[in-house]
């Protein structure tokens, strides 16, 4: 039995008086005719959260969370219950509940076994205790200090601190026991400056799965607070941005919100299994221009949207989307990859033990192609180049996509030129990706701050890209 | 529901008590606990049933002026404990804030009346089961484009909120929320467009038909079909009710507190000067029976009122909690946790009408993206919907995108419709923008 799978029954299940022959029981009671899979997934967390505004620290706060989530899938059909209390005939009942799925069925005996644990991506650390209390305001007054003393414009500051330590179990009548320990942090700053009448803001931050002094390394945290300040003071100076059809050049790292809008959520099985996403039945067909490599890999070690396993006890993995422009694979949990004949990717993830898996991305980013970036923004002779963001959104169906540019500029003659305002970009999926037309050799992935939402759940997320050229995207700015 | 209210008072007070013995001097909590039903069916089928039981218990302490906070999902004893220690243990390391603490005690609500808020629907999973069966059979069967479905949900759920501090205010109601939703995929030649429909209300008897809800979320969809991009220009726009929405939203957003201390926002020191067209009316009206979002007091226990934030196109108040109040140099306006039951009056005209009055522009019925600057009120964002000419609708469009900033987009107002949009706590019909920059292709 591997130690984390040890550690997480000492957590979750000893506290409460259960034993792993509790869950073969649980477990043998989900089984029956017409029963093709049922999970258990235990889940104990707790978050801590500082957030220092007006150069004082203004909130602490903890939180628990712990609970289980029982699941039974017949067919296409899923019953589901879960319980925040950790007693034996709760969860019984709630078994009872999600077991009503299908009717009648005796039970059998299963028998769940550890595996193998994957290679460790990240330490099974508890991050709250990683600096002191005293140290982890120092860090928020010092960050807060960094982003007031870049300039005096600067006349808000709002500056959090997060850190997660969730430990997961998992149990399924196919004989899965498995357990990850994820710590998560993430630090985020906040500006708004100010000249004459003009306002504008700036954010930065970054994040991954490891101890809070991962932000002193490297100055991390005081670059975001001047990362923040210098967006914001760029937006001082933006004027209007255009309005139209024009070619535009993204930046590296977090511009790949565009891969995850644009291609990612399209890609995921459940959509495409029923048929609903404008990628279904495109398997093996050119989508993107063969300058595309996209893939979706779980197995970065640290990052934001890394996983040893998924929240159904498979290990994460590398999936190549989209090679040379054609659609190679999608992302897949057990249910859908179980109807669609196929392999799990190691994608089925679940905000908490409240919520159903279902398949979601890790870190989804592009492949470097030959190009130097500035070779890209001079190939340009009017368009706007782009660098950061806010976020995005898709609808599956149609293709559509939008994200939001946070930091722009025009490109005028093959050169950069003046910081244009804030403005949505939209495009539809399958048509923009063949419309790229130059990848960059400067791959970055984000600093680590991506949450991605789908049908009410969040999960943390990762993206990235090297430079890249679409040859036409709508630009919603406010100039003709 | 009588007794769980009775054990819920019962914690929050044990627990207020604890706080206070931890040494602090003040405190305040608020625990819910809410079960529910949510299903969907797919192509006639089942697809999911989920029991959810959820429980949040949040509690604040405050050591004279320092603050902490703690929640937990997990009610048991043990669990109660530890978040009442975590939050005594932050609250040593917050800072001093003068603005900080409970909201002022005379101003706590003594008046609890019954607003109506528990309609709890007795059905059996098989019933409910056959309803949204019944909702997705009438979208799938209403036009032979409808060629894929993403299902009908049925959501059913009862709760109880229970609030207090240790000016000795107590209050806790439960509450009910139904809704049944439907969303279909439509097709013809290479265009397909997927769209939804739902209805919502405190009571499972007050909700639309089954039919209807699958029959309008079939036609919105056929609707889109076949959509076209224009080309780049400036032009007048309607907001169709339930986008309008968001807009009546980010105006909200722009006088809450929390944005206005911070400065971080676009209508800073706006207070009595006129930012819509003189015959906008912008009210909220917290104590409607049955109402979405109300409430006799607010998450700081105190007491709601009528308000009035526009009258006669003049800003007459922002959205405050305590604290925020407190920071302004004002008193609090009993916001705290948004705003209740919030209004805009209609005009005459219905949506058909309104389309006339514009003669020529684009029609929204879709909103993508989150390009709302509220620093700045610059606002860019992608939209769906449809090409009128001649007061009458000509074709749907996509892949288009809309911008302005929300202060001239707010002045810009010519009407709003009296189709009103009765499913959110933030009530309008559609509105009428004199222009907006629209980019295509």
């Amino acid at each position: 039995m591997s130690d984390l799978i040890q550690i997480a029954q000492e957590t979750i299940l000893a506290p409460v008086g259960l034993v792993e022959q509790d869950l073969d029981r649980m477990l043998g009671e989900l089984t029956g005719s017409g029963v093709d899979a049922a999970d258990l997934y235990f889940q104990s967390s707790r978050l801590e959260s500082w957030v220092l505004e007006d150069g004082i620290i203004k909130e602490g706060a903890h939180n628990i969370e712990q609970g289980a989530g029982i699941r039974v899938i017949s067919g296409e059909k899923t019953g589901f219950a879960y319980s925040d209390e950790l007693q034996l005939p709760t969860l019984q009942e709630a078994a009872r509940a999600a077991r009503a799925i299908t009717r009648g069925g005796a039970d059998q005996s299963v028998r769940i076994a550890g595996m193998p644990m994957p290679k460790q991506l990240y330490a099974p650390i508890n991050p709250l205790p990683s600096l002191s209390e005293i140290e982890k305001i120092d860090l928020l007054r010092r960050v807060d200090n960094e982003a007031r003393q870049q300039d005096s414009r600067v006349k808000q500051v709002i500056v959090s601190l997060v850190g997660a330590h969730d430990v997961v179990l998992v149990a399924a009548i196919d004989g899965t026991l498995n357990a990850d320990i994820r710590p998560l942090i993430r630090l985020n700053v906040h500006v708004i400056v100010e000249q004459g009448s003009r306002r504008e803001q700036g954010s930065s931050g970054g994040g991954a799965r490891e101890n809070f002094d991962y932000f002193l390394h490297e100055e991390r945290a005081l670059g975001y607070a001047r990362e923040a300040v210098r967006q914001a003071l760029v937006n001082l100076e933006a004027v209007d941005a255009p309005a139209g059809a024009m070619p535009v050049v993204l930046g590296p790292g977090w511009p790949g919100v565009l891969l995850h809008e644009a291609v990612g959520h399209g890609l995921e099985g459940d959509f495409n299994r029923k048929g609903t996403s404008a990628f279904s039945g495109r398997m093996g067909e050119q989508v993107a221009a063969t300058c595309c490599t996209v893939v979706d890999d779980g197995t970065l070690p640290g990052r934001r949207g890394s996983l040893n396993i998924d929240d159904e006890g498979t290990p994460s993995q590398n999936t190549v989307l989209i090679e040379n422009g054609i659609l190679k694979g999608y992302m897949q949990d057990k249910h859908n990859a179980r109807l669609m004949k196929v392999d799990s990717t190691g994608n089925g993830r679940r905000e908490s033990y409240a919520h159903l898996p279902m398949p979601r991305m890790t870190n989804t980013y592009m492949l470097p192609g030959e190009h130097v970036p500035e070779e890209i923004i001079a190939s340009v002779d009017k368009g706007l180049y782009a660098v950061n963001f806010g976020g995005g959104q898709v609808d599956i169906t149609s293709g559509r996509f939008v994200f939001s540019a946070s930091e722009a500029y025009l490109i005028e003659n093959g050169k950069v030129t003046r910081p244009v305002k804030g403005a949505t970009l939209i495009g539809n999926g399958p048509e923009a990706m063949t419309k790229v037309s130059m990848v960059g050799n400067d791959l970055k992935l984000d600093a680590g701050v991506g949450v991605c939402g789908k049908e009410g759940q969040s999960v943390p997320v990762g993206v990235g890209q090297p430079t890249l050229k679409v040859d036409e995207l709508i630009v919603g700015g406010t100039e003709q | 529901m009588e007794k769980r209210k009775a054990e819920l008072q019962q914690l929050i007070n044990d627990l207020l008590g604890e706080a206070k013995r931890q040494g602090a001097s003040a405190a305040e909590a608020a625990v819910s606990s809410d079960a529910g039903l949510s299903l969907t069916v797919r192509m006639g089928e089942t697809e999911t049933i989920e029991h959810t039981r959820d429980n949040g218990l949040g509690v604040t302490v405050y050591f004279g002026q320092r603050k902490g906070s703690a929640s937990t999902s997990d009610l048991s004893p043990q669990a109660i404990k530890e978040t009442v220690e975590a939050a005594c243990n932050f609250a040593r390391y917050t800072s001093e804030d003068p603005c900080s603490g409970l909201a002022d005690a005379d101003l706590m609500a003594t008046n609890l009346p019954d607003l109506q808020l528990y309609h709890p629907w007795k059905q059996s999973v098989e019933q409910a089961i056959d309803l949204a069966i019944c909702c997705e059979t009438a979208a799938r069967e209403l036009d032979p484009r409808i060629i894929n479905s993403e299902g009908a949900t049925l959501n059913s759920h009862n709760g109880l909120q229970v609030y207090g501090n240790t000016h000795g205010f107590i209050g806790g109601y439960p509450s009910s929320r139904h809704s049944l939703s439907c969303a279909v995929v439509g097709k013809q030649d290479d265009s397909m467009q997927r769209d939804y429909w739902y209805t919502l209300s405190r009571q499972g008897d007050q909700l639309e038909s089954p039919e209807h809800v699958g029959e309008v979320a079939a036609q919105r969809t056929i609707a889109r079909l076949k959509a076209r991009q224009i080309p780049t220009q400036q032009a007048p726009v309607v907001f169709q009710a339930d986008v309008a929405v968001g807009l009546l939203r980010s105006f909200i957003g722009a006088i809450r507190g929390s944005a206005l201390y911070r400065k971080a926002s676009f209508l800073l020191d706006h207070l009595g000067k006129p930012i819509f067209p003189a015959f906008v009316e912008i009210h909220e009206e917290p104590h409607l029976p049955m109402g979405l979002a109300s409430a006799s007091y607010d998450s700081e226990g105190v007491a709601t009122h009528r308000r009035d934030f526009i009258r006669n196109g003049v800003l007459e108040s922002y959205v405050l909690d305590s604290y925020a109040a407190r920071k302004l140099g004002m008193q609090t306006t009993g916001n705290a946790g948004g705003v209740r039951n919030l209004r805009i009056n209609s005009g005459e005209l219905d949506r058909v009408g309104l389309l006339k009055k514009m003669d020529r522009g684009l029609l929204v019925t879709e909103l993508m993206g989150q390009g709302v600057n509220m620093v700045t009120g610059d606002y860019s964002r992608g939209v769906a919907g449809f090409w009128v000419e001649n007061g009458v609708v000509q074709y749907p469009v996509e892949e288009i995108t809309i911008a302005g900033n929300l202060r001239d987009m707010m002045l810009g107002l010519q009407e709003v419709g009296t189709d009103l949009e009765t499913r959110s706590s933030v009530q309008t019909g559609s509105w009428l923008i004199d222009k907006m920059m629209i980019a295509g292709e």
